[in-house]
């Protein structure tokens, strides 16, 4: 067994874990955030992602002793003092979401994106940095909506709460 | 409508607990003292067990118990059943071979169940499988779907020729008359290939028992959970219904897949009262690749006759459907009765005539996926259809337009009788959306930059809301097809609705409260909708074949209606008025022609204190049921275009328009409605360019990860323009007709007409990949190179 200690949404954390465990296993199965979710084990699916000292990962694929001493962000984690995450809201507003098992994934992805390319995203830019994520229900077509608006919308919402 | 009632584009009930990471489904639960199970599966796609040493599995540490098809044989568990009979031809039944939950002296597939060890961790229930020694005879393997009845291996001893069944319908003699009469045939060659469902969630189980009670609970990835426990009980008999509570919580996505009963759940429930423990099973995806039930896998030859004024005369269909190594749990029906009945589509069709030949192979069953059935249907007659369309030198949407069914209600020569609709309609709004009128321009443009474009056509219909009990009783079913509800009215006047419908992704928990919130006149946050857990609702035939809206909603229609009825004589009491001048209206029950009114939360109250009645009189409280047996299949049509982009040097295909029209009848939220076409669709899409479940000549699946099977991804897809036309359902109480197929049933027809028209001839198959495309592309050059 081996000895990790992380912040997972805040919160210290330290555990003995098996050396072969992954993160994903980690926080479902010590930490019961079951939110992030398992979908096809080999970084292809992306319903695993989470943020990793502030980047996108796929913790299918990441050991939990690679994130010692690191900074998680699940989805769990992502609502802050009771309201949703802009993406969050955004996913909910154009139907982003039909079975809800990618969406985490998704939404952690998308936060990322904007994280990276900024708010102003068009629909290929989208559509072509969503290509590590799948969702088999929705075609895409509600989840690309979702996040173009969710992005302008994580750059209003601090502007208006400066405004206020 | 209000804007939370029928027909308001209200935003998910569901979704909050989805966004923020606190849906449950079956992977999520952790029972006390839980171990887990681990499947040791077949590598080999036809072998003989000689025997299998488990020894040294049982010494490694954390091992509780591994267990083969042995014990489940010693404990008399049932194998796993079919349950639709089909007969063949000359009457005799479907021919089927045994389907044990663990083998017994032989496997059929890659992927075939061989033992389970269960162990304190998953990690460690795998190190012991590798330790599992089977002593495999290897023999050969036959996969080929054409050639499966022809081969000399042969997967079960009750069929010699691998065929399954031999069945037909239609009118052999008129078909024959019409192909004698006609003045041109178009012939087709078509294979519809195979595909794998691949919900994101992987299929998963924990079974548990409970000594105290004698009784189990099993959580499973479940489109229908009431039919799991009816087939666990009754027909493998891993416990009485009676004591066994099944539970389907959220579940990701499910497009068929989840429908069936599977030997991972079947397994688990059984072994946790053999150890004690609950024992969970989660699907890694190459499981889920290797042991989920496929979908089509058609070969079909089609002949269409017309005459000189290109008016359709006959249809002439053989179809060869490869059912897989063993009949999974409705494998049958899917070839026969959910295909060849919509062989008619929207056409007018005098004479038509289909054979389907079901074949056994050395491959994972196959069953139904996404419109089941519907889907093969169409690519066969859209396909023939804009063939002829081409070869008579006819625009395709008006030798569709000259075929369509003008009349209502239409009775097919395939059984079946649409009730109502307005293909013309469909047809014209979509010409329109597409700018049909400028597309030839718009060819130019791309061939001016050295492109290939093309348009296609799929003018689909569907049969959803399966259907009436008496007659897919009649056809071979084992299971009455309605739904049931029950509506709980409490004293503060909110109100629970249990159904018998599943969902996993549809919305069920909005989509059903608007009814209730538009029926009952109450907010849409005083309804809870109950399902998927056979300790709540009695009963239900779950989801599946769009029939939630149709058959479920009907269901909850019904027992609202009793609510109100029942809710007029408790008004009718605290009024006092006659039960006969109570009306109810706009959530208030009021005595007709004064302005004496109760709201319905009042109404409530009073049923439950019942201060105002006596009990003898009248029954306190305020619940009905209802069961809903649909009277007939409910038929959803309209019409897709695609417009492609080829490029002839790279072979890849860009869809440029997507254009859907279709006719739900009346649609309960728009936005879900739409959000399940474009899901529809994108499957469609993935059928057509990218998706194909490929075994080797061995009977390996090459294709059993996401890294070898490509699933459509977001920057595979366009943005689709989606628009309804509104015909309503005449046969159930809301007019209601399914949505929840018709993009995965209207897609790949489209494409691939819209492929061809680029290429300028026919000869492309699915998946039409960029090598297929630039393949095919290099053939339209030869003769502009020759010239």
């Amino acid at each position: 067994m081996t000895t990790v200690s992380l912040t997972v949404n805040g919160q210290s954390v330290t555990a003995d874990v098996d050396p072969r465990t992954l993160l994903v296993q980690f926080l479902r199965e010590n930490l019961r955030l079951t939110g992030t979710h398992v979908g096809c084990d080999t970084s292809q699916c992306g319903a695993c992602i989470v943020h990793l000292n502030g980047q996108a990962v796929k913790s299918c694929t990441v050991l939990a002793v690679q994130a010692d001493s690191s900074v998680v962000t699940t989805i769990e984690g992502l609502a802050q003092g009771g309201e949703l995450h802009p993406m969050q809201a955004a996913f909910r507003e154009h139907h982003g979401l039909q079975c809800g098992y990618c969406t985490p994934g998704m939404i952690m992805s998308a936060v990322d994106i904007v994280n990276r390319k900024g708010s102003d995203l068009d629909e290929q830019t989208i559509r072509a940095e969503l290509e590590g994520n799948l969702c088999r229900c929705t075609g895409y077509h509600n989840i690309v909506k979702a996040v173009a608006a969710g992005a302008r919308a994580m750059v209003q919402t601090p502007l208006q709460q400066a405004a206020e | 409508m209000t804007d939370t009632g029928i027909g308001a584009p209200v935003r998910r009930k569901e979704d909050q607990r989805f966004i923020t990471g606190q849906g449950r489904y079956v992977d999520d639960f952790n029972r006390p003292g839980q171990a887990y199970a681990y499947f040791l599966r077949s590598p080999h796609a036809h072998a003989t067990i000689r025997s299998i040493d488990t020894g040294a599995a049982l010494t490694m540490p954390g091992v509780l118990a591994v267990f083969t098809g042995d014990d489940l044989a010693a404990d008399k568990i049932g194998g796993l059943i079919c349950g639709w009979m089909i007969h063949s031809k000359d009457g005799s039944p479907m021919k089927a071979g045994p389907h044990p939950a663990l083998a017994q002296g032989k496997v059929r597939y890659v992927g075939d169940h061989v033992a389970v060890v269960i162990a304190e961790t998953l990690a460690q229930a795998k190190d012991a499988a590798e330790a599992i020694v089977v002593d495999y005879d290897v023999l050969p393997a036959v996969v080929d779907t054409a050639q499966a009845q022809k081969a000399s291996v042969q997967v079960h001893d009750v069929s010699p020729d691998n065929t399954v069944f031999n069945w037909h319908l239609g009118n052999k003699d008129a078909t024959e008359d019409a192909f004698a009469r006609a003045k041109h045939v178009t012939t087709i060659d078509l294979v519809n290939n195979r595909l794998v469902p691949n919900a994101i969630e992987p299929r998963a189980a924990v079974g548990e028992y409970d000594p105290g009670t004698d009784s189990y609970t099993l959580y499973t990835t479940s489109q229908n959970p009431h039919v799991a426990r009816l087939v666990l009980s009754a027909f493998i008999g891993v416990a009485p219904e009676h004591k066994l509570r099944v539970i389907a919580p959220d579940v990701g996505g499910g497009f068929g897949s989840k429908i069936f009963i599977y030997a991972e759940e079947t397994v688990c429930v059984w072994a946790a009262r053999k150890v004690k423990r609950p024992v969970k099973w989660t699907a890694d995806r190459t499981e889920a690749f290797l042991s989920d039930a496929h979908g089509r896998d058609h070969v079909t030859h089609a002949e269409m006759a017309t005459d000189e004024n290109g008016k359709i005369l006959g249809l002439r269909v053989h179809t060869i459907a490869n059912l897989g190594a063993y009949l999974s749990t409705f494998s049958s029906s899917v070839p026969t009765y959910l295909y060849a009945p919509l062989l008619s589509g929207q056409y007018d069709i005098p004479a038509i005539y289909c054979e389907v030949d079901a074949v056994y192979t050395n491959t994972a069953p196959v069953d139904a996926y996404r419109g089941a059935g519907r889907p093969e249907a169409t690519f066969v007659l859209e396909r023939l259809v804009e063939k002829a369309a081409r070869e008579l030198g006819q625009d395709p949407a008006e030798f569709r337009r000259r075929n369509y069914i003008r009349q209502f209600p239409h009775e097919t020569p395939v059984i079946m009788t649409y009730d109502t609709g307005d293909y013309e309609a469909s047809l014209d709004k979509a010409l329109e959306l597409a700018d049909y009128r400028n597309f030839p321009e718009r060819k130019r443009e791309s061939a001016r930059r050295g492109k290939l474009r093309g348009i296609g056509f799929s003018s689909y219909i569907e049969a959803c809301g399966i259907a009436p009990s008496q007659a897919v009783g009649s056809l071979g079913a084992g299971v009455g097809l309605w739904e049931s509800a029950e509506v709980r009215v409490n004293p503060t006047g909110s109100v629970e609705v249990l159904t018998g419908s599943h969902s996993h992704g549809q919305g069920h928990e909005t989509t059903f409260a608007q009814l209730v919130s538009d029926r009952l006149g109450i907010p849409i946050d005083q309804v809870s909708i109950v399902h998927g857990d056979t300790d709540k609702v009695q009963f239900g035939m779950g989801t599946y074949g769009s029939r939630s809206g149709a058959v479920g909603m009907s269901a909850i229609a019904k027992a609202i209606d009793k609510v109100i009825a029942k809710g007029k004589k408790v008004a009718a009491h605290v009024l006092e008025a006659a039960e006969g001048d109570i009306e109810f209206k706009d959530g208030k029950f009021g005595v007709a022609g004064t302005d004496r009114t109760l709201g319905f939360g009042e109404v409530a109250l009073q049923a439950y204190i019942a201060h105002k009645f006596s009990g003898q009189d009248l029954e306190p409280g305020l619940k009905e049921g209802a069961f809903y047996d649909p009277t007939n299949f409910t038929f959803p049509a309209g019409v897709h275009i695609c417009e492609v982009e080829i490029d002839p040097d790279t072979g890849v295909t860009r869809i440029e328009r997507w254009t859907a029209v279709d006719d739900f009848g009346v649609i309960i939220n728009p936005m879900i409605v739409e959000g399940q076409v474009h899901g529809g669709i994108a499957q469609g899409v993935g059928q057509a360019l990218l998706e194909g479940a490929v075994y080797d000549d061995n009977g390996q699946l090459v294709t059993a990860s996401f890294n070898d099977y490509c699933m459509p991804r977001a920057i595979d897809l366009p943005s689709f323009q989606v628009g309804m036309t509104v015909t309503p359902c005449t046969s159930n109480p809301l007019g209601i007709k399914g949505c929840g197929e018709a993009g995965a049933i209207a897609a790949p027809p489209a494409v691939i007409n819209a492929i061809t028209d680029a290429l300028g001839h026919e000869d492309i198959a699915m998946p039409a990949t960029p090598q297929a495309v630039w393949r095919a592309a290099q053939k339209a050059r030869m003769p502009m190179a020759a010239e």
